[in-house]
């Protein structure tokens, strides 16, 4: 097969880069409006459901290797210290006790992806890790730990962000000539000229929007277990990405990639926090490596919420300029991000800001802060939650100063091209989401209906409709790989490397396979989460594990499709071009003949199996692809309490074709949910005399329960999206929760009749404006 | 987060004191060597190799480890397996019948997708069952209590409300 290699771009989390895709052979056409389509597009139950409700899927923390050790770690209870000493002789006395790694045994280990010791000298926040202990059970590695005696050396620190970034403050890290993240901060994005726009402009509003910390608190915490043979290294990792573990852990050992073998079958979340191995991994595979033992290193649930990422915090500054009528003449959002001691990147909460609307004026300045606190990981649409919040509620707020309907205001700044690339979308119907979603949370009438909702017994409560908009990728791209075999008895094995991490993942790819192979869902079986022996798959973040490896699976179907009935041909006498899998069997497409299995077939070839591959191919030149979409929210605040509850949320979002819309309507409710959690609830608390986390755990750090849970309206527009890829799909993790805080922020705002200053709205912050 | 250097050197127990215990878990006798300290999670998970229990918080905060001991809903993180001599427990692993047929509550849960990741789904399923034992007709503000001591960061809250509803016989 002829290969080509083809320049394309990939836009993830906002950020753009240029991407070589090596083609073998074609992708089919793609499936259009037209597309008669049997089994995708159909509400379908997960294919490993079965696994998950009988305990019989096994998660990184169910691996249990003879002989493996179980470990745990001591942290630094300091903001800012340097490690002097580590006496571990009492721990390592202790019955059950095989090692403790730490500083000054075990300084050689290096993670790759921060080019730094994992058991650094300087420990940038309380949570560092300071010792690792290796024991036979786990109550045996917790005494181990506290009785390790370790010198710290305290150093000056700094945790508030604005703080971080004056002249005087201390150094987060003492090697780095400021807190800057890097020397590029901070770092500003222009397009016309706003100081003009805002002369020009007949109203202006300013609004300072804060935005919390949020830990992710995936169900299972991070981790690996590992194993090496003398050999190999095998690592079973809790992550999003085993290409990533892979990768990382051959680097930090010294290993050939065709030495580390990184495996994931099923996982308890990540929401963007399980890039990589995480120095967790790192540490199981160095330890198993060293002690020649399998290691399992999981992290306790508060370690988990001080070292291994959160959402980070900003302080937003926005400053909008409009004429009378509306047309906006200015944007500008000032950011500061609180994103932690070790950070190497900054969250895309200007995205929205430069694209959303219409304006000639805009200007971004992000100022990324380093500060004492744990490394921030990204958390489903970083940044594009918190910019979208602000920016919302800033054009209520103009809206407001206009004497405008918020939608109003909206629909008369609506950008048809994307105004930065100077493109047209793909396709974009927010207009639609807009029009769906008022009519069903019935926007026409809000403040009638505000006005006569009952006020209850005290006379406190409230009623409050607002909304905001969502604009996020989606589209993913290559290179991404999958192979189809076709075994005698005319069943399918699809081979991926792609992760499941709890989407569905694994039933859509399986769909899809069956759809373009004509087989029925049952034959076909869908292989994951294994580098040794699955094709290359991105991670599965960013919402591009549908968009990527869809199409990538559909080749290789199609492909082994074509390859069987070729076969077929021969062993009928009849061209291949005249023959069809329909439902597992051979037809004749002019006669509609059946002419018995396709597996009556196969297994005349003495074991021969169909083998084909297929590849994500490159993405569409010169159109923006993208999700768009809306929600709408109802609530009641009591004014007496401050207690916000959410009664109702309407959803419409764009994400192309819906190819299972059971496991869709789930992604979109659990986005939602996590996006109710995050305006009303969630938010890490920092001691600021001592800068530790006061509730990293899952008692006083507050996700939503299902009592929580509002009535939530799911508007479908499911219709491909041509441009997108063969399937006219686009991914949907990020698109449900973008929106939802910004629309409860808006909903509140209007319940008050005043503007919110920040979130969670807690009681207390709603008591706070209401003095 | 253990902090070193508050503790004085002899802090750290030495030997720890092991107990037999008898648990009858899933219809078969057990009877383990355990520390006395031991959660039911960990004799389940370590012991007896049972995994489908899973540890998401250690404190009581998540449900994530939820069996039914005697029928009833319990934390087992938050149990000690001392305490639970004699007792009769079932995890996840003893749900569905030995010929593989699925619980009522298991499979309204692959019908109505009440479960992403998964992690938490464990300890949903039994949550449930002790709920429809004790009530087979549950309202939804019963199954929404009842429910409401685990957690699940998927979100997967309005499948779990569906399939509950299922269960107790609510038209969809
Ligand atoms: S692990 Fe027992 S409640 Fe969380
Ligand atoms: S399904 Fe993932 S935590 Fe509930």
């Amino acid at each position: 097969m002829p290969v080509r290699i083809i320049t394309t771009h990939l836009e993830f989390e906002g950020r753009v880069s240029e991407q070589r895709v090596v083609m073998e052979g074609d992708e089919p056409p793609v499936w259009g409006e037209d597309a008669e389509l049997r089994i995708v597009g159909k509400p379908t139950p997960r294919v490993d459901g079965r696994e998950r409700v009988t305990g019989g899927a096994t998660y990184t923390y169910d691996i249990q290797l003879p002989g493996q050790l179980t470990a745990a770690a001591l942290r630094s209870p300091h903001a800012h210290a340097r490690v002097t000493r580590v006496d571990a002789s009492r721990a390592e006395a202790m019955p059950g006790v095989r090692a403790v790694l730490h500083r000054f045994n075990a300084g050689d280990l290096i993670d790759p992806n921060r080019d730094r010791s994992v058991f650094a000298e300087e420990l940038p926040y309380a949570g560092a890790i300071v010792a690792l202990v290796l024991a036979d059970t786990r109550e045996q590695a917790a005494d181990a730990c506290a009785a390790v005696m370790v010198e710290y050396e305290t150093l000056p620190f700094v945790v508030d962000p604005e703080a971080a970034l004056q002249p005087e403050a201390p150094r987060v890290l003492s090697d780095r000539p400021h807190n800057k993240l890097n020397d590029e901060y901070p770092q500003t994005y222009q397009r016309g000229d706003v100081d003009a726009g805002i002369r020009e402009a007949e109203v202006t509003v300013e609004a300072r929007f804060e935005t919390p910390a949020a830990m992710h608190n995936s169900m299972e915490t991070h981790g690996a277990t590992a194993q090496w043979d003398g050999r190999t290294l095998t690592i079973y990792s809790s992550t999003q990405d085993i290409f990533g573990v892979r990768r990382a852990v051959a680097k930090a050992l010294g290993l050939h990639q065709n030495q580390v073998r990184a495996i994931k079958q099923y996982m308890g979340g990540g929401f963007g926090s399980k890039f990589g191995p995480h120095e967790s991994g790192l540490l199981a595979a160095y330890a198993a490596h060293r002690l020649g033992r399998p290691v399992q290193y999981m992290l306790s649930r508060e370690d988990e919420n001080v070292a291994a990422g959160h959402r980070s915090a900003t302080i937003q500054h926005f400053r909008l300029g409009a004429q009378r009528d509306g047309t906006l003449t200015a944007i500008e959002q000032r950011t500061v991000g609180n994103l932690g001691a070790l950070a190497g990147w900054f969250p895309a909460t200007a995205m929205a800001t430069k694209e959303l609307y219409q304006c000639a004026n805009v200007r971004t300045i992000d100022e990324g802060a380093r500060t004492n606190l744990g490394p921030f990981a990204a958390f489903r649409a970083p940044g594009v939650v918190e910019g979208i919040a602000a920016m919302e509620t800033a054009v209520d707020q103009l809206a407001a100063a206009l004497g405008m309907d918020p939608l109003e205001l909206r629909l008369k700044n609506y950008a048809e091209r994307h105004q930065d690339m100077q493109r047209p979308y793909a396709r974009k119907l927010l207009r639609e989401a807009y029009e769906i979603g008022a009519e069903r949370i019935g926007w026409a009438t809000r403040d009638a209906e505000a006005r006569r909702y009952p006020k209850g017994r005290d006379g406190t409560l409230r009623r409050g409709v607002g909304m905001a908009s969502q604009l996020w990728g989606g589209d993913g791209g290559p290179p991404a790989q999958a192979q189809a075999k076709l075994l005698p008895d005319g069943t399918a094995v699809i081979i991926t490397g792609t992760q499941d991490i709890g989407t569905g993942t694994r039933t859509v790819l399986a769909q899809i396979a069956a759809e373009e192979l004509g087989l029925p869902l049952e034959a076909v079986r869908v292989e994951l989460g294994d580098t040794e022996f699955g094709l290359y798959s991105p991670p599965s973040g960013g919402s591009m594990t549908l968009a990527s490896m869809g199409p990538a699976v559909r080749m290789a179907a199609a492909e082994a499709r074509k390859d069987a009935l070729e076969i077929v041909g021969h062993l009928v006498e009849a061209p291949a071009d005249a023959l069809d899998i329909r439902d597992g069997g051979i037809v004749n497409r002019e006669t509609g003949r059946e002419m018995g299995t396709l597996g009556s077939y196969l297994e005349q070839l003495d074991g021969h199996e169909v083998t084909a591959k297929g590849m994500r191919g490159p993405n569409a030149e010169n159109v923006t692809v993208r999700t768009f979409g809306a929600q709408f929210a109802e609530v009641e605040v009591d004014l007496g309490t401050g207690q916000v509850r959410v009664r109702r949320i309407v959803a419409v979002h764009d994400c192309g074709r819906i190819v299972n819309p059971l496991t869709f309507s789930s992604q979109i409710e659990g986005g939602i949910i996590q996006g109710l959690g995050f305006a009303l609830m969630e938010q890490r608390v920092v001691d600021q005399r001592f800068g530790t986390v006061m509730n990293a755990n899952l008692e006083q750090f507050h996700i939503p329960t299902i009592r929580d849970v509002p009535e939530i309206d799911i508007v479908l527009l499911d219709r491909p999206n041509t441009y997108a890829n063969t399937l006219g799909a686009l991914g949907a993790g990020e698109p449900p929760i973008i929106p939802t805080p910004g629309a409860i922020a808006n909903a509140v705002a209007h319940a008050i009749g005043r503007p919110v200053s920040g979130l969670p709205l807690t009681p207390d912050r709603i008591l706070d404006l209401l003095k | 987060m253990p902090n070193a250097p508050s503790q004085s050197p002899d802090a750290a127990p030495t030997a720890a004191p092991h107990r037999t215990v008898h648990l009858t878990v899933n219809g078969i006798a057990h009877e383990i060597e355990v520390e006395t300290r031991r959660t039911l999670l960990d004799a389940l998970r370590a012991d007896l190799h049972l995994t489908g229990a899973k540890p998401g918080c250690g404190m009581g905060d998540c449900g994530a480890c939820t069996v039914l001991i005697e029928g009833e809903a319990v934390y087992s993180c938050l149990t000690l397996a001392v305490a639970c001599e004699g007792r009769a427990i079932t995890t996840i692993e003893g749900l569905s019948s030995s010929d593989g047929e699925l619980d009522p509550v298991q499979s309204a849960f692959i019908a109505h997708d009440a479960l992403q990741c998964g992690f938490c789904t464990p300890g949903q399923v039994l949550a449930m069952k002790a709920l429809l034992a004790r009530n087979p007709h549950p309202s939804d503000d019963e199954i929404a209590r009842a429910m409401s001591g685990n957690l699940c960061r998927c979100g997967a809250y309005p499948k779990i409300l569906a399939a509950g509803r299922a269960l107790a016989g609510h038209p969809s």
